[in-house]
């Protein structure tokens, strides 16, 4: 039997209150049914006996009191996935838009996913080569990993992961079982547009899921995206075996809808009005990435955060650092210079690198030229600064150096062109070759028997 | 018994019960047809709370809660060790046999400890013997280096009425019966329960006397920590909090380390895993496993086991420490363990306190602290429970519930400082803002252990790097050029400390782990070069001729170039100094 239940009791923001309601679950999924013939859909998330709390996916415009009939379905929110999937482009809440019909479904699975049992997880070791010297290099980037990039308005982060998408070598071996899935979270029509421009340029088009969610879309919905957008992934990566690279922009907005719902919602809130709960939820997405025993395909995550004043001790890049494994931080002055991808190196990091690099996967003198890079950068900082209260003339000839070793370093290693594709033999020498601008002894973190082998000083 | 007690409401992980009597606060119970796990946390006449540690999708209100009777509690017993648990104690690895799958399915009923498993077991006591809580009655082989020792719970006790002979049983076969003082028949297996939110009883506390051993020279001269003891790592994302308590969990001395990953990545527990396996601890032979329990419940499984998993881990701890073990418990990390609290706090609509945590905060984090201790047990062996808790500052603000907090109970504070960690300086241990209050009460055990000399290099080492912190204040106004010659060495000086003792390079495999005798000859060596030097340049002889013999360069890679097991080679350096600054000094006055 179907049960029509006709109104409703309250209405607040994004979430409507039904009375008297039999028989529901937790995070159900109901259909709302407008006199105007419009069907809507919501889901029960909270419940006191026969009260029921609904949040409404599609706002709340045009609901009244008395001009819905709302029905169970007596299912969770799920997700049809089959291989058609892969090409296609679905609105935030897994719906096609682009006019191909629906997707016939091979499996429906729950968006909100199962934790992955840690003992059945593979640790990720295989580097994928980007590409980009500075990534490469010094924040290489994992099969499996989770690395955001941290960016701010206005900054090339959009161009940085569109390069990383076009140059990557996430594929196997042989080429095969790559897609991307591509996850928009209230960014602007053109951002959009951007990303589905260049996926056709390099012809990946019938590589790419798009799920997009543009900035005045419901904000409900836009709580769903990367759900559904990791439930596609996850598909495709344990059940298919590909290698998917999810790329997910921009977790701010998906952290601000949150939070709207949050207080609509009537609960306590934490940092800067965020839920309480903000961490767990960016770790139930964040955490459903990575390989899993019995299954050839790879969830590497790439997702995208503007930091709002550009400050990382903000709540989303904040908790985002602490459950990620590693970060790409962007900076503006580097970016004010030219420079391009303007990557600044020093807060930036990646967990994983320290096992999928060295002898065997890229170079074994990878590590020890990564913390002298890091090392050296860092003392450019320090004469920088120094150099800004007494001048430039007044440094020790040795601060000079650093100075001449960063100028160089930014210019020809963190710089590089859109289109430039660098192997990471091509980057490690040239690593090496700035170092030559330095003396020997000032390079601590290498071994003497590295040292002979790759250090080559320059003339002065 | 009928039961009326059925689900009323549910928002998020939080399920009331109305107009139930039964239950008890902090009982366990089953929730809905799918019997989740959960814990009543609080009761009124008109509802029960429950907080349910598992997903409560598909929950309906009406669907039955059955209780217990008894409070959230662990099964001790062999088949701990090497193994890997949740937050409640349920098996991962049965978890993944059983459900053929990578994912964790709810509601999963698996008995924490293998059932089946037939252990070797030696019967320690006979027919007559009188037995109180915490004595041993039975030893069973667990690994390879750890040796189980099957105790009466705390809370019994009475004569042996009847005994088994050694052979091999499962873990609910009755070993012996003993009759207690009312003449009642109890039979005593290898296992026992413990509720995991009361610490189990001792004799009393001993004083923290012996310090913990790491190998991390930062921490075991400058900042050690006692058996016993606690200490807290705060420290920002990237500032190497998991890499810290790898490094210990993987080389401090202690018998037993329980490695807690609370609210952390997944990733990170399958690399402990993986790691772990491989490395061999270089005192018994063995897999670094054999002497390990894994609780992960990563950050994306159920908040309410997640703030389950900190008790879990100290009371698995506690056990082996009544065994007469030292344990030591790393707990990453805390922060998300308050989070949690504060997860459930919201839900309960309770009033916040600072920062929207509960106003409990600190009760419960001193509580926890508090079960950290070295220890006579019952049965009259010494043990100790070490805990390491990490904290992840919000925004690396120390100034925030969690950190400070912390720091009221911790004696032990090694503060990981976010521009070390950019320059890869690690351990990024702050070494001016780290303290550790164990000092003195070690001081006695280092003065015996490694002789007074040992106390004396460090106060040395700590004067140093105190005046270049003050120094490097003037030179970043106005550079090192302008500094005098005494200052200048006191910087280049503080750089060899700095780059060739406090920072360790974890990837090495001679720098990975370092002796206590290393670390003092190491500090010696330095030292030696800094006196000999500062007469020199009391004679007048410029800076620049001292340091352009390369000694400075050539100390700050002692560290590598000196293996653990060839300590007389410090001899040669000394040679080699007194020897090269002699020469300096003849040639500038012939």
């Amino acid at each position: 039997m179907v049960l029509d239940y006709v109104g409703v009791k309250e209405i607040n923001g994004s979430l409507i209150v039904l009375d008297g309601v039999k028989d529901a679950f937790n995070e159900e999924i109901v259909d709302i049914r407008l006199d105007n013939g419009t069907v809507r859909q919501g889901r029960i998330v909270q419940m006191d006996g026969e009260r029921i709390v609904v949040q409404v996916f599609e706002s709340t415009r045009n609901i009244s009191l008395k001009n819905t009939k709302t029905r169970l379905t007596g299912k969770p929110m799920e997700m049809p996935l089959s291989k058609e999937i892969i090409g296609r482009i679905l609105n935030g809440s897994g719906k096609p838009i682009d006019g191909l019909g629906d997707i016939y479904p091979e499996k429906k699975a729950n968006i909100n996913g199962t934790p992955l049992n840690p003992v059945s997880r593979i640790y990720p070791k295989n580097y994928i080569n980007t590409g980009i010297s500075t990534i490469d290099t010094l924040i290489t980037l994992i099969r499996g990993q989770k690395l955001p990039i941290f960016s701010g308005s206005g900054m090339k982060h959009n161009e940085l992961a569109v390069q990383i998408v076009r140059q990557a070598k996430i594929a196997d071996d042989d080429g095969k079982g790559f897609c991307v899935v591509f996850a928009a979270m209230g960014v602007k029509n053109d951002v959009a547009d951007y990303f589905k421009r260049s996926f056709e340029e390099f012809g990946v088009m019938n590589k790419v899921v798009m799920l997009l969610n543009l900035a005045n879309d419901p904000i409900i919905e836009r709580i769903l995206t990367p759900k559904c957008a990791l439930t596609v992934a996850e598909y495709l990566a344990f059940e298919l075996d590909m290698h998917v690279l999810v790329i997910m922009t921009d977790m701010t907005s998906y952290a601000e809808a949150l939070r709207e719902f949050s207080s609509s919602k009537g609960e306590i809130p934490g940092r800067k009005g965020y839920p309480g709960y903000l961490y767990s939820d960016l770790a139930s997405l964040y955490e459903r990435a990575g390989m899993v025993k019995g299954s050839k395909g790879s969830v590497t995550q790439i997702p995208i955060l503007t930091m709002p004043n550009d400050d990382i001790t903000h709540p989303v890049p904040d908790l985002t650092g602490y459950i990620t494994e590693g970060q790409i931080v962007l900076d503006r002055a580097l970016q004010g210079q030219g420079i391009y991808p303007p990557i600044s190196i020093l807060p930036s990091l990646s967990r994983l690198m320290k096992d999928g690099i060295g002898e065997g996967y890229t170079r074994a003198d990878h590590q020890a030229l990564a913390n002298q890079l890091f090392s050296s950068y860092a003392k450019v900082i320090d004469a920088r600064s120094l150099a800004s209260v007494i001048g430039a003339e007044e440094l020790s000839p040795i601060d000079k150096k650093y100075i001449a070793f960063g100028e160089k370093f930014e210019e020809q290693f963190v710089n590089q062109k859109f289109t430039e594709n660098r192997s990471v033999e091509q980057s490690l020498d040239l690593g090496w070759d700035l170092l030559g601008y330095l003396p020997r002894g000032e390079l601590d973190r290498v071994d003497d028997a590295i040292l002979d082998k790759y250090y080559k000083p320059h003339e002065e | 018994m009928e039961n009326n007690d059925v689900i009323f409401g549910i928002n998020g992980p939080v399920v009331t019960v109305k107009n139930s009597k039964t239950f008890s606060m902090m009982e366990m119970v089953y929730v809905g047809k799918q019997r989740l796990v959960g814990e009543v946390i609080k009761i009124t006449d008109k509802a029960t709370t429950i907080q349910v540690y598992e997903e409560t999708t598909g929950l309906k209100p009406g669907d039955t809660v059955i209780g217990t009777g008894a409070p959230m509690n662990v099964l001790l017993g062999p088949g701990i060790m090497d193994n890997i648990f949740d937050g409640i104690e349920r098996p991962l690895k049965e978890i993944e046999k059983m459900s053929g799958s990578p994912f964790i399915s709810r509601g999963a009923a698996v008995s924490p400890l293998d059932t089946e498993k037939k252990w070797d077991v030696h019967i320690t006591v006979k027919t007559g013997d009188k037995l109180k809580g915490g004595d041993i009655y039975a030893t069973i082989p667990e690994t390879a280096i750890i040796e189980h020792r099957v105790m009466v719970p705390p809370n019994m006790s009475g004569e042996v009425v009847k005994t088994v002979k050694d052979g091999k049983y499962s873990i609910h076969d009755t070993v012996i019966v003993i009759k207690d003082k009312s003449g009642k028949k109890i039979d005593l297996s290898l296992c026992q329960q413990w509720p995991i939110r009361t610490p189990r009883p001792v004799i009393n506390k001993m004083p923290a006397d012996i310090p913990l051993i790491t190998g991390q020279r930062v921490i075991d001269t400058l900042f050690p920590v006692s058996k016993g003891g606690t200490a807290a790592v705060p420290g920002g994302f990237g500032a190497g909090k998991t890499m810290t308590q790898h490094q210990l969990a993987k080389w401090c001395d202690a018998d037993i380390i329980v490695y807690v990953g609370c609210g952390e990545r997944g990733n990170e527990m399958s690399q402990v895993l993986q790691e772990f396996g491989e490395l061999i601890d270089p005192k018994s032979g063995r897999p670094m496993t054999d002497r390990t329990v894994l609780i992960a419940n990563t950050s994306n499984m159920p908040v309410a086991a997640r703030e389950a998993s900190i008790y879990t881990g100290i009371t698995l701890a506690e056990y082996y420490r009544d065994m007469g073990y030292h344990c030591a418990i790393m707990a990453d990390s805390t922060s998300r363990w308050a989070e949690a609290l504060r997860e459930i706090s919201g839900r309960l609509e309770e009033m916040p306190a600072e920062e929207g945590f509960p106003a409990y905060l600190p009760s419960r984090l001193s509580e926890f602290y508090e079960r950290a201790a070295r220890v006579q047990n019952l049965n009259g062996s010494e043990g100790s429970v070490t805990v390491i808790g990490a904290v992840s500052p919000q925004g690396a603000d120390f100034s925030e519930p969690v950190t400070q907090n912390t720091k009221r109970f911790t004696r032990c504070f090694w503060a990981l400082d976010k521009s070390l960690a950019y320059a890869r300086h690690y351990p990024a241990i702050n070494w001016m803002t780290s303290y550790s209050e164990y000092f003195t009460d070690l001081d006695a055990w280092f003065e015996q252990n490694q002789g007074r000399d040992f106390i004396e290099y460090r106060s040395k080492i700590n004067a140093i790097l105190q005046e270049e912190n003050k120094l490097m204040e003037i030179v970043k106004l106005i550079g090192a050029d302008v500094l005098p010659d005494d200052q200048k060495l006191i910087i280049e000086t503080a750089r060899v400390i700095r780059v060739g003792f406090l920072q360790q390079n974890a990837f090495h495999k001679e720098d990975t782990y370092v002796p206590l005798e290393k670390q003092k000859l190491m500090m010696k060596t330095i030292l030696h070069l800094h006196e000999v030097a500062s007469d020199l340049i009391g004679r007048n002889i410029p800076i620049s001729r001292i340091t352009s013999l390369g000694l400075f360069d050539k100390l700050t890679k002692m560290k590598y170039d000196i293996p653990n097991n060839k300590l007389e080679l410090f001899k040669n350096y000394e040679k080699e100094i007194d020897e090269a600054l002699n020469t300096t000094l003849t040639a500038e006055f012939n």
